[in-house]
């Protein structure tokens, strides 16, 4: 196996623009267990723990750009006033020791419909940056994701960054897990509001081949929110938007859970996500 | 004596420092003695993590092993050849069943399972060959070119099936079972009756249901619970110049792994040397051979060392696991809640072979009607076979499964009859001169009901609303995932009760033998202690020091390393070291205190006529009850060594009647009472235990502190069962063969425990001690699925509970 070690992003480009089955590897808390378990035998990994750019976050126009290996822990530790979503799920992610060493690209990497991070990256609507020698784009996250494994980066190139819109309104995320920590999705659910535009996001994890969102339910909520006040929503309307977000999810059942209960869980995750959001609004998160 | 500290303080009161009466109105009070709570002599290694695990093991020019297993569950094995993974450069052998040098089967009662695969695979994981080359990868790789012809066959996956179906296919063509009198159908290991009252008499359960008040009947489940220790079955075989074969090993019983290694590999006991080597705990799961043999095999074979190290999904399949159980039980009782009869049926399924489920049963049956009194019962436990992953010793044998069943029975009578489930419990409770459901007599102390009223009355932990923190997501179901902030969470409270038999049953000649020597080290007495005794994380180590520094009044005591050239101890397991090993150490050290006072006489360093019972050893000297001091050791000993080897026995068992269950089969019972607090998230199905106390007597405590950890740990391992770890196996396939899908507590999942131990000594064993380890995790299962369904209302019958069970939805 060949063992590709760059020290600058430059360099890591044109290694997997020459290299392009090149696996990245980054703090190895999905690549390794591959590899441990055999289940991969890549020709080579592209280790990109040394390339420092990627590990680097801060202000960009609008939004905040957030180097694809900046570690779990330091989202949750520096930025969850400027990732509010984002940093809960971040604290869900396995142990402290994981948290150490995993990053967001890690998780859009290995693209898998349970990883944590994607519900708020689809809820509120953030960009993935790819980068390769022939340039950088950026894909919306609703448009990343294509499949359990799959999604739209192309082989050369690499995640560089997400790029996260300022809050502008309340942000939720919680995850279903059968003990209280340590625990892979079974199911989970991120909301996002913009009170700016008066709009909402919604992101649905571990229910689908791929991370969903709910388009009906989030224009159902911007409809019925209480934009002036933050009022409760009326129990109807909570359960309606619930019984969409529940609709929307592809669930299927497998050793963590039935498919019938992951759509209940979602349905009660995101009631109570409305109710969270009204509450931290009257408190002015706006 | 009784104490009843909480976990809180760091001593136990009565039982710690106390020293040990030596029945001559002296008391040795040797430093770090019986009743104190030394630092264990592996604790700072362990903590430090460098403490050598038998997977750490290196020698300079070894091979690593490998093992082939069936990707199918049951198959008829057409041919194998071997000759493309011999080629791989790097590898050294490759072997399957014609390469086994002696007898083909092993098995811990039963010698029923290949050492590899031939005619048949009968369950998904079984070993079929084995390599050794220069890296792990080689062998992995070779592996994978060894062409194995299988006719796949439809797996025999249901337990109940195995038992009562005539058609139901054979799983083994031949029965090998020693025991004809416990069934001759063709998939059961065992099938266990049990009879009293009216029952014994042939009476139909309609006429006692007739004269009830209330009746209740209920189908439970257990599932398959791993072991889950930490350190990966692995060790390392040395061949060695006489033609046998040492052998460093995690396990948990040295010579009956000998005594199945050997035949195998066609060599004398003596030829097969085994030392334990760092055990990274055990729970049951290290009494099956796993890659001992495979091992042995290979360094014979190529003459160089050879290791394996099974991985974590690897270990799934390469050690038993608990007997899932599927239980129908009935229980009436009278109008106050006095338990009237009870008819129970269990069955066990013991997957492909054997391991030891004709003793799970014995404990199953003989156990399963629990600590009540009740006059007419009738059981019937059934061990299988299936082509489901073997069944075999867990913490707990067979007790487990049962108490889950009847405590769930327990809790449904009370609503039944309006009573407080602790009240039921306590009106039907067992006690000293109580017999259970086999006959015998219950002849030491078992405080049941005291031990009920203890847990009742230990104060309640706060309410949610009196935390400090009610918004920390630690503190609700669901933890940091932040799935409630209080919604939807509602409190429940239940309690659990088990009995559990300590030591081994029916026959079983479980004795230990120890060797112990005192010299003069440096100018000072020394003892060493050598057994065959495997610590296993159990603390077994700290405690032969205590019994020797306790019983010779000498403050250095070393643990010589555990190896079969000292007789049998016994297994780590049935909660029996303590008893047995510890009974060895002192009647070891009583031989030796004996040698030490004639000694002395010989010296003249104690009077001709001075009584040896008024002689005591004690701070490194010959103490007289006339005179006080009479001489140092170091003066007694000189140059010479004092050595003596032991072996204790506990009182003999008998076996159950093939037909009624009646015999005195066990040595002696244990008790732990669980009282669980939950608060659960109805919506969600999500469970935040928030306390877990516990009242236990144990005779007497040994080491306080070490027994904490074991109370600690067992109710943990039933907080597990309760509400977390299951082995899915579907069509006999395991679903779930990591712990990334096996969950295991976390300290989030494992509340605080507040625990009271009680020391009623029992007459029959030494120090009065009795086995610690198993009783908690009886009882803390049902006392959690309890309180779930306290919060909850609903029925919950499948152990571990899952969120579908508690919000309702199918699977």
């Amino acid at each position: 196996m060949e063992f590709l070690s760059p020290s600058t992003f430059e360099d890591a480009l044109s290694a997997k623009s020459s290299a392009p089955e090149a696996v990245p590897i980054m703090g190895g808390t999905d690549v390794m267990v591959e590899l441990n378990f055999d289940r991969r035998r890549p020709g080579a990994l592209l280790d990109l723990s040394r390339v420092r750019e990627l590990a680097q976050w801060g202000p960009e126009g609008p939004y905040l750009r957030l180097g694809a290996g900046v570690p779990y822990t330091e989202i949750v530790e520096r930025l969850a006033a400027r990732a509010p979503a984002l940093a809960r799920a971040a604290r869900t992610v396995a142990s402290p020791q994981i948290r150490n060493r995993g990053s967001v690209g890690g998780n859009l990497g290995t693209a898998s419909p349970a990883g944590d991070c994607h519900p708020p990256l689809v809820a509120q609507g953030a960009l993935v940056e790819l980068a390769s020698v022939r340039g950088v784009r950026r894909v919306p996250a609703r448009a990343f994701y294509l499949g359990p494994g799959r999604s739209a980066r192309e082989d050369d190139e690499l995640v560089s960054a997400v790029l996260l819109p300022a809050p502008a309104g309340p942000q939720q995320f919680s995850k279903i897990g059968t003990r209280n920590a340590m625990v892979i999705a079974v199911a989970s659910f991120s909301l996002v509001l913009d009170a700016a535009t008066r709009t909402a996001g919604t992101g649905i994890g571990s229910a689908g081949p791929r991370p969903l969102r709910s388009p009906q339910a989030e224009e159902f909520l911007a409809a019925e929110f209480d934009w002036q006040g933050g009022a409760e929503p009326s129990q109807a309307a909570a359960r309606h938007f619930a019984e969409l977000v529940a609709a929307a999810a592809e669930p299927i059942g497998d050793v963590r859970g039935s498919a019938s209960y992951r759509r209940h869980a979602l349905s009660v995750m995101a009631r109570r996500a409305w109710y969270w959001c009204a509450e931290d609004y009257r408190k002015g998160a706006r | 004596m009784t104490a009843d500290p909480s976990m809180q303080g760091d001593r136990l009161g009565a039982g710690a420092d106390s020293g040990a009466d030596t029945g001559i109105g002296l008391s040795s009070r040797a430093r770090d003695g019986v009743g104190a709570s030394p630092r264990r002599p592996d604790g700072t290694l362990k903590a430090a993590g460098e403490f050598a695990f038998s997977s750490d093991m290196w020698m300079e020019d070894m091979l690593w092993g490998m093992t082939l297993r069936s990707p199918h569950p049951h198959a008829r094995i057409r041919s194998v050849d071997v000759s493309a993974a011999l080629a791989v450069p790097g590898v050294h052998a490759v072997l399957t069943h014609e390469d086994v040098p002696g007898e083909k089967h092993y098995g811990l009662e039963t010698r029923d399972q290949p050492v590899l695969a031939f005619g048949k695979v009968r369950y998904k994981g079984e070993p079929v060959a084995i390599a050794a080359a220069d890296h792990p990868e080689t062998a992995r790789r070779a592996l994978e070119r060894v062409q194995v012809d299988y006719e796949v066959l439809e797996p025999v996956a249901d337990a109940r099936r195995a038992a009562f179906d005539p058609d139901c296919p054979p799983v083994h063509e031949q029965r090998v079972g020693s025991h004809p009198e416990h069934g001759t159908a063709a998939n059961i290991v065992r099938h266990q009756p049990v009879r009293t009252g009216a029952f014994a008499g042939g009476a139909e359960v309609a006429e006692l249901r007739g004269q009830a008040a209330a009746v209740v009947t209920g189908e439970y489940e257990v599932g398959m619970q791993d072991q889950a220790f930490l350190g990966p079955e692995s060790g390392l075989a040395v061949p060695a110049p006489d033609g046998g074969v040492d052998l460093y090993i995690a396990t948990q019983w040295l010579h009956v792994d000998q005594n199945q290694i050997a035949p195998c590999l066609g060599l004398d006991q003596d030829r097969v040397r085994m030392t334990l080597a760092g055990v990274g705990g055990a729970f049951g799961a290290r009494e099956d051979l796993s890659m001992q043999i495979h091992a042995c095999m290979l360094a014979l074979r190529t003459g160089r060392p050879v290791k394996f190290v099974y991985n974590r999904e690897e270990s799934f399949f390469g050690h038993v696991h608990r007997h899932p159980a599927t239980m129908r039980f009935e229980h009436g009782a009278d109008a106050e809640g006095r338990l009237l009869y009870a008819v129970l049926e269990i069955v066990l399924d013991g997957g492909a072979y054997a391991s030891t489920t004709g003793a799970v049963v014995g404990v199953a049956s003989s156990l399963g009607a629990g600590p009540y009194e009740i006059p007419h019962v009738s059981i019937d436990a059934y061990g299988v076979y299936t082509t489901n992953p073997p069944c075999g010793a867990m913490r707990g044998f067979g007790a487990v499964q049962a108490c889950f069943g009847y405590e769930s029975q327990m809790d449904r009578l009370a609503a039944e009859l309006d009573l407080h489930p602790v009240e039921l419990r306590m009106r039907n409770a067992v006690g000293q001169g109580s017999r259970i459901a086999t006959g015998q007599r219950i002849d030491m102390p078992l405080p049941m009901a005291e031990m009920l009223e203890r847990a009742r009355a230990m104060p309640l932990p706060a309410g949610r609303g009196e935390l400090e923190g009610p918004a920390d997501p630690r503190t609700l179901p669901g933890g940091v995932a932040g799935t409630s902030r209080g919604e939807g969470v509602v409190r429940g409270i239940g309690y659990g009760v088990g009995l559990k038999n300590l030591c081994f049953s029916e026959t079983f000649d479980d004795y230990s033998t120890a060797r112990v020597r005192l010299e003069v080290v440096g100018g000072e007495p020394a003892v060493l202690v050598h057994t065959a005794a495997a610590e296993v994380g159990q603390g077994l180590v700290t405690l032969q020091a205590q019994i020797a520094r306790t019983e010779l009044g000498v403050d250095r005591a070393t643990i010589h390393p555990a190896d079969t050239s000292v007789g049998s101890a016994g297994s780590s397991s049935a909660s029996r070291q303590s008893y047995v090993t510890g009974g060895a150490v002192k009647s070891a050290c009583e031989a030796v205190r004996a040698r030490l006072f004639a000694l002395a006489r010989e010296r003249g360093l104690v009077e001709p006529d001075h009584p040896e019972d008024g002689l005591a050893l004690e701070g490194g000297t010959v103490v007289s009850a006339r005179h006080g001091v009479l001489a140092p050791l170091a003066d007694v000993l000189g140059e010479a060594a004092v050595e003596e080897t032991r072996v204790f026995r506990h009182r003999p068992t008998r076996m159950l009647d093939p037909t009624t269950g009646q015999g005195d089969s066990h040595v002696q019972f244990g008790m732990c009472v669980h009282r669980a607090v939950v608060d659960v998230d109805v919506e969600l199905g999500l469970v935040k235990v928030v306390a877990l106390d516990a009242v236990q007597d144990v005779g007497r405590a040994m080491h306080p502190q070490q027994l904490l950890g074991q109370i600690q740990g067992g109710s943990a391992q039933g907080l597990g069962l309760a509400l977390m770890e299951e082995v899915q196996v579907a069509d006999s396939v395991i679903r779930n063969p990591s712990f990334t899908d096996y969950l295991i507590p976390t300290v989030l999942d494992t509340p605080p425990m507040r625990i009271e131990v009680l020391e009623h000594a029992d007459p029959h064993a030494p120090y009065g001690l009795r086995g610690a380890g198993e009783p908690p995790t009886l009882s803390s299962t049902p006392a959690i699925v309890a309180a779930v369904r306290d919060a909850t209302g609903r029925g919950l019958t499948h152990a571990p509970v899952r969120p579908e069970d508690i919000v309702g939805i199918g699977l």
